[in-house]
């Protein structure tokens, strides 16, 4: 283990059983994540990246093997992790702002006034360009705005590990860039710890100091981890003609594409038995 | 349960429209009335209408509309009078009736809910009630008067408890499959943001069930409705149930229709009481 890691994944294995039939889906994940990094989990679905990121979060309990953070080791989840969700899970019947606020009143009610916290609340509401619209239910927002809400509602914890479940994976495309660029904009003003999963190459190699590529299940662990040498703040207009943007790109595509080429049949299986498992 | 809500047809603009156009508030409202409450009036007009022509032929078995509001006129007129004893105005009667369905009703909300939550929440409960749940709630309002007549020796628990049983049904099945879909996600949220199990009760389950729980809960003061009439039947006393059964025995059928069209409103004004609260609940969330 790396003495100057802030989140640090060492020897994690994640079998799920059901009856009699073990399915290691996860084994020998290790990786050390510096304080103020942005790592994203790239690979083909099924390869049991949201199961490592759910073993961050606490949600999961990993058959072998721990999480630290800022050295303390994880086992529940917490606000020091928040999550944001690729569905965003907003609670339909409070309102924008309330949503963000129950958060907020229950990881701060020791330590902030409530005038602070409401204030809080509307800090990060703004932060995501969401001031606009605090009494809206979800119902009524759009889903890009319903992803910037629960980004709000993350951030608004302070948390030390910053978890993004295929933000994303939801919106139209240019949603997405849009998101993206807010999501790198508040990254250098807070220079927040973030684990971000996807499996879109572009947003990969846009926000991340690092890509974990991870190899197909069962039995997954980390294939390769790739470095991006780009200076920030970054311009997803200027990099795309740059040499080294696209010398990152091809490096990630030939990973999953010629290295990690996904055997169809056998990952579907595999994803389905994770599934079982998870809602069992 | 859906309103009675018809979908607006899309119309040709009248090609000679009006010289001086109506204030809009006033269009619209005319509007409301020629859609909304035009088709009903009409309707209900012709029923009374055929009803009308049925009851005056010679030798009819019923009376008609008209003579139904003339024999009755002097129980719509004052409906709150009060000779002592059962000789009470209907507006008593009704409210008799309607305070046996509050306390019966409550009781069953309490347990419902309470019970629903159990079996929600807990698969073990749920085993071990659920087969229960499935056979009582087939039996009959009725079929209960007799035994707790039993246990309690008195009508008036008597009446309550069987509103209770009635409608306790469809509260706790409603709540606790309310309980059982409550998303995985909004579980996350909560353990995330570390709410404990009464924040997560109050904030967590209750709103996302309440949807559910609020049509159990409509379901339930229906049956309570129609089983409170059936159980003052035979229980006796003031109330609209037991009105009926007089009237009948004295044989004054316009008194039964009067007192039908009641029961009808105020069984629909309860439905809708239920509705209201819940969409005020649930944000509009709910079916209701």
């Amino acid at each position: 283990m790396n003495d100057n890691a802030y989140l640090s994944i060492s020897g994690v294995d994640m079998t799920f059983t059901k009856g009699r039939t073990a399915n290691p889906v996860l084994r020998h994940i290790h990786l050390d994540v510096r304080r103020g990094e942005f790592i994203s989990l790239i690979g083909h679905s099924g390869c049991g990246k949201s199961t490592v990121l759910n073993i961050v979060a606490g949600l999961l309990k990993a058959s072998a093997g721990g999480v630290i953070v800022d050295g303390r080791e994880v086992n529940e989840p917490g606000p020091d992790r928040a999550l944001v969700f690729q569905n965003h899970s907003l609670l339909p019947w409070l309102t924008v702002q309330q949503n963000v606020a129950l958060a907020v009143d229950k990881t701060f009610r020791g330590s902030k006034s409530a005038a602070e916290r409401r204030d809080w609340v509307l800090h990060n509401l703004e932060m995501v360009s969401m001031g606009h619209a605090l009494h809206r239910l979800p119902a009524e927002i759009s889903g890009g705005m319903k992803q910037r809400v629960g980004i709000a509602r993350a951030l608004a914890m302070q948390p030390k590990v910053l978890l993004l479940d295929e933000p994303f994976g939801a919106l139209d495309a240019l949603t997405r860039a849009h998101l993206q660029d807010e999501v790198m904009r508040i990254q250098g003003e807070l220079r927040n710890t973030v684990m971000m999963i996807t499996h879109d190459v572009d947003e990969a190699v846009l926000l991340s100091d690092r890509i974990v590529m991870m190899t197909n299940g069962p039995a997954a662990t980390i294939g390769e981890v790739l470095d991006i040498e780009l200076e920030r703040p970054r311009d997803r207009l200027a990099l795309s003609d740059d040499a080294r943007y696209n010398h990152y790109r091809h490096a990630v595509l030939s990973f999953l594409h010629e290295k990690q080429r996904k055997v169809e049949p056998l990952s579907r299986g595999a994803k389905a038995r994770a599934c079982e498992a998870l809602s069992a | 349960m859906n309103t009675t809500d018809t979908v607006e047809p899309i119309r040709l603009a009248t090609p000679a429209a009006p010289p001086t156009p109506l204030p809009d508030g006033l269009r619209r409202a005319a509007r409301g009335f020629m859609t909304h409450v035009l088709p009903p009036l009409v309707i209900t007009g012709l029923l009374l209408l055929i009803w009308e022509l049925l009851g005056s032929r010679p030798g009819a078995a019923l009376p008609p509309p008209s003579k139904v509001v003339q024999e009755t006129w002097e129980l719509i007129a004052s409906p709150f009078y009060d000779n002592g004893g059962n000789d009470v105005g209907i507006a008593w009667q009704l409210l008799a009736s309607l305070k046996r369905v509050a306390y019966g009703y409550s009781l069953a909300v309490l347990a419902g809910v309470g019970l629903g939550v159990l079996v929600g929440q807990s698969t073990w409960a749920l085993r071990g009630l659920d087969p229960l749940f499935q056979v009582l709630r087939t039996v009959p309002p009725l079929a209960w008067l007799p035994i707790s007549l039993a246990g309690f020796q008195d009508g008036q628990p008597s009446a309550i408890f069987v509103i209770f049983i009635t409608s306790v049904w469809p509260i706790i099945i409603n709540t606790s499959i309310g309980i059982r879909n409550i998303p995985d996600d909004y579980r996350n949220v909560a353990r995330v943001i570390r709410l404990n199990g009464l924040e997560y009760f109050g904030q967590i389950m209750l709103p996302a069930a309440a949807p559910f729980i609020f049509s159990g809960l409509r379901i339930g003061v229906g049956l309570s409705w129609l089983a409170i009439v059936a159980a003052e039947m035979l229980i006796g006393g003031v109330g609209i149930g037991f009105f009926i059964w007089d009237a009948w025995n004295s044989s004054r059928i316009s008194d039964i229709i009067l007192a039908l069209f009641c029961v009808g409103i105020v069984g629909f004004l309860l439905d809708r009481c239920v509705a209201f609260l819940g969409k005020l609940v649930t944000r509009g969330t709910s079916a209701g």
